[in-house]
């Protein structure tokens, strides 16, 4: 009996919590939105969705076993699946397919394969895929297809070349934008296939925060962020947009609930998660603003990725024993 | 509802025998007295070989101030002084004794009546301190540390409080709970007798609220002493370490110790075990030393969870076989409880002053699972409730970086297990915390030895 008794050092239980379930619990939490995005983009963003998910889970697989060579794979625990819907949520549904697969070949292979697999990238993948298209297919990445209802897929009327009916290109061109309240929370406006429908990525941020995968630090910041900076612009120029537009258009609330939230590229401690989400906040309006996209979401995030590690190293949690009375 | 304010996880709670009353364990054929039960010197066997002892027959002295005498808990002749395997896995001197009859020392009170400090009022603070002395009260929670020496705080400090530990924040373990629904009033006078002893008029016990029939119960009788001081029953919000001496001050005051080497008494508590507040009151009001306490013997796959009162040298074995016998799935035997306690290469180490507890796991719980890669959840960050980084203490300790891991402070850490508690990648953070922690201290001790 005593020959097989385990002997290990405390704690000797563990929570139950793992890496796929916190991974699949983001993906629970994105399928308010995909649906959203199948209902409104129809078949286009289905099979964006699909390709881009499926080539990022080969990429991945592929590159782990003949180029690393490393027994352990890490496929099966959903994050790479979650880079794939991320990705495809980060891009127009009538983005030609192969395009979807080389965002996912750059996103995978180069941004979290180079740097070590899961946990050791320092950009997020997707938002890193993201920008590679953009920079490399600027026309078919801002060519955006408006919602229809019922799978009516209709290619935006707009000249090639030029950005779409997004509220935020309006914004850019100097045209007012207006915009009903409810449309932009339902989604009834163009951009990237995951990012329109305000409503499902809000309830996914809920449920993320009910099931405890992240807490409300990085998006409430953001958000808050973006609302008092473009009150305070709206307030000194009563042609610029309001705070609502702001927040309910382009890329914000799928940044702020699912890029920025990231576990591997946010900082750790509770003030650098703040000040990081402050700063992503500022960076978005700047961007929006006066950059030369009209959104500046993703460019944010990616900046502050970059900006992680330092702030874990002078962010550090309050150590107990440093507030010695109430 | 009160907590402590810095991280902190739930573990399933798991109180399978907070409904058994407390039974009387039989008395051992041959029980074991380890010298070393307790934070400080060993204490120097006084007996030899042949001896005959009685129960509460003091066996070994205090090896020093920070130590503890032991009192052999069962009459009989001693049978040798060897070595045991302990808690802690090594082998250490221990004084074995055959047990014949049941046979006590006379000074020692043995009726239950409840004696109060209205009964002994010429009771002073020195008699008291002296008398928790020689009977070898250590913290019954499981740290072992010598009563007397809690109760000397250093010179120039104002104690303010007594704050009595009744939280029992580690899974499966009843001892504390069924102690207190059994023993209320013994405890009662206990910490009256400790406030006395440390002239504070101000006691508070603190009780989490998964065991509101003790609450309810410690609360109805702290009238009945108000004439001796103020004790305040505090129940707290189930969250674990709260059992932890810094988590349960601020818990119960909202004050924060500072890093070491200040100690509780620098905000102005000094802490008990709710455990030892009874063996403190039947060492001065029974004359009884300490030689028995309540250990819970507990698993899902045990027959019978138990809480028995224990004689101090029976072998665990006796009291797994006493709930049902070892079951067969058996894959981790732990003294304490699952989150601090000690895995135990088998079940003959003897029951000691801080063992609270006897736990059993089976093949499948004992097992930890493969390691994943860090994902930077932070998961770790959020639990540990003395404000450090367990995934950045961890990773230092594996690349072996130990300047770094004392300025991350890394001796702060009071090994609760929190941060691998709730690892989502499985990671053995404690286990390399634990390196980074015994080797940076071993730094400071050579510095300081240097200078």
């Amino acid at each position: 009996m005593s020959n097989k008794l385990t002997v290990s050092l405390s704690p000797h239980v563990h929570s139950g919590d793992s890496v796929s379930k916190n991974m699949y619990g983001v993906l629970i939490a994105l399928l308010p939105a995909m649906i959203c995005s199948f209902v409104f983009f129809g078949i286009g963003a289905i099979l964006v969705t699909a390709v881009s998910v499926a080539s990022c889970v080969f990429f991945e697989w592929a590159i782990n076993k003949y180029l690393l060579k490393n027994p352990q794979s890490t496929i099966c625990d959903g994050s790479a699946i979650l880079t794939g819907v991320l990705l495809a949520f980060n891009v127009p549904s009538n983005l030609p397919l192969w395009i979807v697969i080389l965002g996912a070949l750059f996103a995978i292979g180069v941004v979290k394969m180079t740097f070590g697999g899961l946990g050791c990238n320092l950009f997020n993948p997707a938002l890193a895929g993201r920008a590679f298209l953009l920079i490399s297919f600027p026309v078919q990445m801002t060519t955006w297809p408006n919602p229809g209802l019922g799978f009516m897929t209709i290619a935006d009327a707009s000249i090639e070349g030029q950005t779409g009916a997004t509220p935020l290109a309006l914004m850019k061109q100097g045209q007012a934008v207006d915009m009903d309240f409810w449309d932009m929370l339902i989604g009834k406006m163009g951009g990237s296939l995951g990012e329109v429908c305000a409503l499902a990525l809000l309830l996914g941020f809920v449920y993320m925060l009910v099931r405890k995968i992240i807490t409300w630090h990085i998006p409430v910041s953001i958000l808050a962020t973006v609302a008092v900076c473009a009150a305070l612009l709206h307030w000194a120029n009563p042609a610029y947009a309001t705070p609502t537009t702001h927040l309910f258009s382009g890329g914000l609330m799928l940044g702020a609930i699912f890029m920025a939230t990231d576990y591997v590229t946010s900082p750790m401690s509770k003030k650098g998660q703040i000040i990081y989400g402050v700063a992503i906040g500022f960076l978005t309006i700047v961007i929006r603003t006066w950059g030369a996209y009209p959104e500046g979401m993703s460019f944010a995030i990616l900046i502050m990725n970059a900006f992680v590690p330092l702030i874990n190293t002078y962010c550090k949690p309050k150590r107990f024993g440093e507030v010695v009375k109430k | 509802m009160k907590t402590f304010r810095i991280g902190g996880v739930h573990p399933a709670e798991n109180k399978l025998s907070a409904a058994e009353p407390i039974k009387v364990a039989e008395l051992p054929k041959v029980a074991v007295f380890p010298l070393s039960q307790h934070i400080g010197a060993p204490a120097k066997a006084i007996v030899q070989k042949g001896d005959k002892v009685k129960v509460g027959t003091m066996i070994a002295e205090a090896g020093g101030f920070v130590s503890a005498p032991i009192f052999s808990s069962v009459s009989g002749t001693v049978l040798k002084v060897d070595t045991v395997i302990d808690a802690s896995g090594y082998a250490k001197p221990a004084i074995y004794i055959t047990v014949e009859g049941d046979e006590w020392e006379a000074g020692i009170d043995r009726s239950k009546d409840l004696v109060t400090l209205k009964d002994r009022r010429e009771l002073t603070s020195d008699e008291i301190k002296e008398k928790i002395k020689n009977a070898g009260i250590v913290g019954m929670g499981g740290a072992c540390f010598p009563t007397h020496v809690k109760l000397s705080p250093p010179p120039g400090s104002k104690p303010e409080w007594i704050i009595i530990n009744a939280v029992e924040c580690e899974p499966y373990l009843t001892a504390d709970h069924r102690l207190m629904l059994e023993h209320a009033d013994e405890i009662l006078v206990g910490v009256t007798l400790l406030m006395k002893a440390m002239n504070v008029g101000k006691a508070y016990i603190g009780i989490e609220n998964n065991k509101p029939d003790a609450i309810e119960l410690m609360k109805s009788k702290t009238m009945k002493f108000i004439h001796e001081g103020d004790i305040e029953i505090v129940p707290l919000k189930v969250k674990y370490p709260q059992g932890g001496e810094k988590q349960l001050i601020d818990a119960v005051v909202g004050r924060q110790v500072p890093a070491p080497p200040a100690l509780p008494v620098s905000v102005g508590a000094i802490l008990q075990n709710v455990g030892t507040a009874f063996a403190v009151y039947e060492a001065v009001m029974k004359n009884k030393p300490l030689f028995e306490r309540i250990v819970t013997v507990t698993g899902k796959s045990l027959a019978h969870p138990s809480n028995f009162l224990v004689r101090m040298g029976t072998p665990m074995s006796q009291l797994i076989d006493a709930c049902g016998g070892m079951p067969e799935d058996t894959g981790k035997l732990i003294g304490g409880g699952p989150m601090m306690g000690k895995a135990l290469i088998n079940a003959e180490v003897p029951i000691c002053k801080g063992s609270s507890g006897v736990l059993l796991m089976n093949e499948q719980e004992a097992k930890r699972a493969e390691a994943q890669p860090c994902i930077r959840c932070a998961k770790c960050v959020s639990a540990c409730p003395m404000g450090l980084e367990p995934f950045l203490l961890s990773k230092l300790a594996e690349v072996h970086d130990w300047e770094r891991l004392e300025k991350e402070d890394v001796v702060s850490c009071i090994e609760c297990g929190s941060c691998q508690f709730t690892c989502p990648s499985h990671r053995p953070l404690l286990d390399y915390v634990r390196l980074g922690k015994s080797t940076v201290l071993g730094i400071i001790h050579a510095r300081k030895a240097k200078a």
